[in-house]
């Protein structure tokens, strides 16, 4: 029947593909939910969850808050501004705090990479990986996993580049390990400064030109991309980032299929990506918003209670 | 002290290229004679040390024993006391504590330390610059004068390179070494781990092997062109260990040291995000593992030391990023040298001892790594085949964080002895308390 | 573990001539087609709402409204259950204000299904009236709830089970009881 998901989502890479499989379809009902007038189902009702959000982010921390209302969860918002507030409670204590109020899941977004997983391995409630520094962010990789299945149908054989600031993210990871799970042609595209070292022993095909992969692929991720990388010098600057690597109308023009555009958000119009591009009729980026919050409902649903002996398990793993 | 006779070992003296049957008598604190059928003298304590190794106490030249400033981790007295529960008869003890060992009070105080510990021999190594920070040369003289044995600012590179020059210089005055902890500040920086595939993986800033092997040259350049000696602490990529050999080749004064975990763990130790896979420099490669194991074996690397690192709980149980680097070594360098380069057939014994006793106490002018009669007596029993598993519980040392915890390793200390007196000794107290 | 004892309640035949009383009780109940609705419950309510639909439109000439209801997410046992069910689709017509509408299901057996149904229309809209019609009452009430129109009664054991098969999920039509061997 269903392949479990275990305890904790932390990220794609190791779930098998029939897992990842059954989060997709498991979405599908809950897009209906998302339609009716009545935006809401009683099935977590009763439980409490807790966004613990260590960096700030608008978008995602509304995506799943609005997937646990409509589930009817309780849920809970711990927002943590700046790095000496962060740092003043240790995520241990964090951790064993949320335990003694009984919590039954945490959504956690946080700026070191593995912060999901040490969470995840000290206490009995579910952990969602909100995206943990540089490692993964897992339920954006689905929601766009989602998204290219809708319009194209199948994942498997589908030529996707992700283009831009690779070394430094998250969102290019979880992707990178959905596709090939689904059987997906993966490539990435950025400058050289930007592409993590060993990305080619991933199974991933690498472009240094923009062009080059506007000619090959069949959909294209384009990543956000930060100010702070100017700054810290792995760029000269955003002009020339967008005069090179920038997706523009002129190139997509020359594209030799029809090419659909993702990108996670929020996006640097006139940097990554042109406005009558980001804003075009091959642009899916409101589409994925929208299968966001039937991802993270599917995700919510697929990990919460049910079996108690589990959360004893993963309990008894953790540290003492 | 009664005279003590271990009767019926086979003792191994790198110093003399001794490998033999024999009987080895202790008396007054020195070695007083080595040979078959020694004879017992009255009142004399005698061992039958049959099937065991009798050889040179070990010398490490690189640890961190945190007093002063950081006693929460370690003390001189407990980093001594797990010294000698190593193996080992004389230690090394790096500067970078708070405050740092750059005047003659601190090395005073370290040496005065280490006396009252009655353990291993403490030895202090000053910093090169005043409170470590790169920028002004330390007074050599004075801590030389009041007992340091070489100088280093370790726990961080000296990034100047007229700084580094000046200080080889200034040490050839003293006949000491200067050793360098080779790290490209700009290119390291926010690295937390060996940049590589697994890093990738993790989402974890990268430190890469250039890094360490810009400053590995720059340091071999500036040794050749002042004549002074540098010692590069703990190696661990394949450039460096090549860098290293056409320097030999060229009878430059350097010398080279490698801790255990770099011959033993590569950088997939890392995964799950294990902070005790974290140290600097980091983990790295297989290749860079079988290049420090070959270096070891032809000499281009003269010492394992082990970069003793102790760190409290707290501070390990954090996020990888978050961290410090290091991990604890006293305990587990001879089991991990025999299990893995002895009985991997990477060197025969008697070169591991070299490695870990002769070669390091000849390099930093200490005493120790030789039993010719006449020496003191700092000498070591071990059972190279008794089996065990490593217990971070069971440590001497006041830290637990190593990566090595449920290691089975072959080769276990029985007693360790400094300058005729027993410091460690494995049937009393070893196996008593286990503590949380 | 003694081997269950499978044995057979219900043939094709006598599964055809039930539905075509259903359907024409249905109508009956509904004061004729045109305020009807017929909502089947997932799995296989749905396709016996399908051929109560099919009768209905060869016998009244009326194509009654067609839904289907999912109804895991109001389950009131998920935190019991082991694995998280596999979830199928709801579509549900436009408008059920004042509409007459029948749910349709196989088996009725403890009423939760019903209740969890009930709970879930009430989201999507006010019926005038909420009736229910199963091929099969097994007995065995949890809930105070009753069926307004019934194929068929079937006492049975509360260790027993009662599948029902259909042609277009099974490859044939039967009704068959399953005696546990076990105490």
């Amino acid at each position: 029947m269903s392949a479990p998901l275990g305890k904790d989502l932390v990220g794609l890479e190791h779930l098998s593909p029939d897992q990842i499989r059954l989060i997709l379809d498991t979405a599908e009902p809950f897009k209906e939910v998302s339609e009716r007038a009545i935006k809401k189902v009683p099935t977590l009702r009763g439980k409490t969850i807790v966004n613990l959000f260590f960096e700030s982010s608008t978008r995602t921390r509304i995506s799943f808050e609005f997937a646990e209302k409509r589930l009817s969860a309780d849920t809970v918002n711990i927002g943590a501004t700046g790095s000496s507030v962060q740092k003043g409670e240790t995520l241990v204590d964090t951790a064993r705090n949320l335990e003694a109020m009984r919590i039954d899941m945490v959504v956690m977004r946080h700026p070191s990479s593995g912060a999901a997983r040490f969470l995840a391995e000290r206490i009995a409630s579910n952990v969602i990986n909100a995206g943990d520094g540089t490692h993964e962010h897992p339920t954006q990789g689905l929601l766009d996993l989602l998204t290219i299945r809708d319009v194209k149908g199948a994942i498997a054989g589908t030529r996707v580049c992700i283009c831009g600031d690779i070394l430094h993210s998250r969102v290019a990871r979880s992707n990178i390990w959905g596709l090939l799970k689904l059987g997906a042609e993966v490539a990435v595209c950025g400058p050289q400064s930007l592409l993590p070292r060993g990305i080619d022993e991933l199974g991933v095909t690498v472009f240094r030109r923009i062009e080059e992969a506007i000619q090959w692929a069949d959909v294209l991720n384009v990543l956000r991309l930060q100010l702070e990388r100017m700054n810290a010098g792995f760029i000269p600057s955003l002009r020339e980032y967008n005069r090179v690597f920038g997706v523009t109308v002129e190139r997509l023009e020359r594209a030799p299929r029809e090419m659909l555009i993702l990108h996670p958000g929020p996006m640097n119009r006139g940097v990554e990506i042109d406005s009558q591009v980001a804003d075009g009729p091959h642009s899916v980026i409101l589409r994925q918003v929208t299968n966001g919050v039937a991802v993270r409902m599917a995700v919510l649903y697929l990990l919460a209670g049910g079996r108690p002996e589990l959360a004893e398990a993963a309990k008894g793993g953790g540290a003492e | 002290m009664k005279p003590l006779l271990l009767r019926g070992g086979r003792v191994i003296d790198p110093s003399r290229d001794l490998d033999d049957t024999a009987d080895l008598l202790i008396q007054d604190g020195q070695v007083k004679a080595v040979g078959r059928g020694l004879g017992l003298p009255n009142g004399g304590e005698a061992m039958d040390v049959t099937g065991l190794v009798v050889a040179p106490g070990l010398v490490d030249v690189h640890t961190h024993l945190r007093e002063p400033g950081q006693e929460d981790r370690e003390t001189i007295a407990s980093g001594a006391a797990a010294a000698a529960a190593g193996g080992f008869t004389a230690v090394c003890a790096m500067p970078n504590t708070d405050p740092p060992i750059d005047n003659q009070s601190a090395v005073g105080f370290v040496v005065k330390q280490g006396a009252a510990a009655a353990g291993a021999r403490v030895y202090p190594i000053g910093a090169v610059s005043l409170g470590q920070k790169g920028e002004h040369l330390a007074e050599f003289g004075e801590l030389v004068g009041a007992g340091a044995v070489a100088v280093s600012d370790d726990g961080r590179p000296v990034a100047s390179g007229h700084l580094m020059r000046t200080a080889l210089e200034y040490a050839r005055t003293f006949g000491i070494p200067v050793a360098d902890h080779c790290e490209e500040p700009s290119l390291a920086a926010g690295g937390v781990m060996h940049e590589g595939l697994v890093a990738t993986r993790l989402g974890l800033k990268g430190i890469p092997a250039a890094a360490e092997e810009i400053m590995v040259a720059r340091d071999i350049l500036l040794a050749g062109h002042t004549g002074g000696h540098v010692h590069l602490c703990h190696m661990s990529t394949r450039g460096s260990v090549e860098l290293i050999r056409r320097a030999k080749d060229r009878h430059l004064p350097v010398t080279a040291e490698a801790c255990p975990h770099h011959f033993a763990l590569t950088h997939d130790a890392c995964e799950g995000y294990n902070t005790n896979a974290k140290m600097n420099p980091p983990l790295r490669e297989r290749e860079d593992v079988e290049a420090i194991r070959a270096g070891l074996k032809d000499g281009t690397i003269d010492a394992i030391a082990t970069d003793h690192a102790p760190h409290h709980y707290d501070a390990k149980e954090r996020e990888f990023d978050d961290a410090p680097f290091g991990i604890v070594g006293l305990e587990t360098a001879l089991g991990l040298g025999l299990t893995v380069l002895v009985e991997g057939g990477v060197l025969p014994l008697a070169q591991l001892i070299a490695r870990m006793s002769t070669v390091p106490a000849r390099t930093f002018g200490l005493t120790g790594g030789s039993l010719a009669p006449g020496r003191p007596a700092d000498v070591l029993v071990f059972d190279p085949s008794a089996a065990w598993t490593v217990d971070p519980r069971r440590f001497r040392s006041k830290s637990r964080n190593t990566p090595f915890a449920g290691w089975e390793l072959k080769g276990r200390v029985v007693r360790t002895i400094v300058g005729g007196r027993t410091v460690f000794h494995s049937g009393s107290g070893e196996g008593g308390v286990v503590r949380p | 573990m003694s081997a269950a004892e499978r044995s057979s309640l219900l043939d094709a035949p006598t599964i055809a001539r039930a539905l075509e009383r259903m359907a024409r009780e249905i109508v009956e109940l509904a004061g004729g087609t045109d305020r009807l609705i017929l909502i089947g419950i997932q799995r296989r309510g749905v396709e016996l709402a399908d051929r109560i639909g099919a009768l209905i439109r060869r016998s009244h000439g009326a194509d009654v409204p067609r839904g289907a209801l999912d109804i895991t997410l109001y389950r009131d046992d998920l935190n019991e259950i082991g694995p998280r069910p596999v979830i199928g689709e709801t579509r549900l017509p436009r408008d059920l204000d004042g509409k007459i509408v029948v749910i349709v299901d196989d088996v009725l057996f403890t009423g939760r299904t019903v209740r969890a149904a009930l709970d879930q229309l009430a989201d999507f809209g006010r019926p005038a009236r909420i009736a229910l019609a199963v091929l099969i009452d097994r007995g065995g009430r949890e809930l105070p709830v009753q069926a307004d129109i019934v194929g068929q009664r079937v006492p049975a054991r509360s260790g027993d089970r009662v599948d029902v098969l259909l042609q277009e999920v099974d490859g044939g039509d039967a009704v068959e009881l399953v005696r546990s061997g076990a105490p």
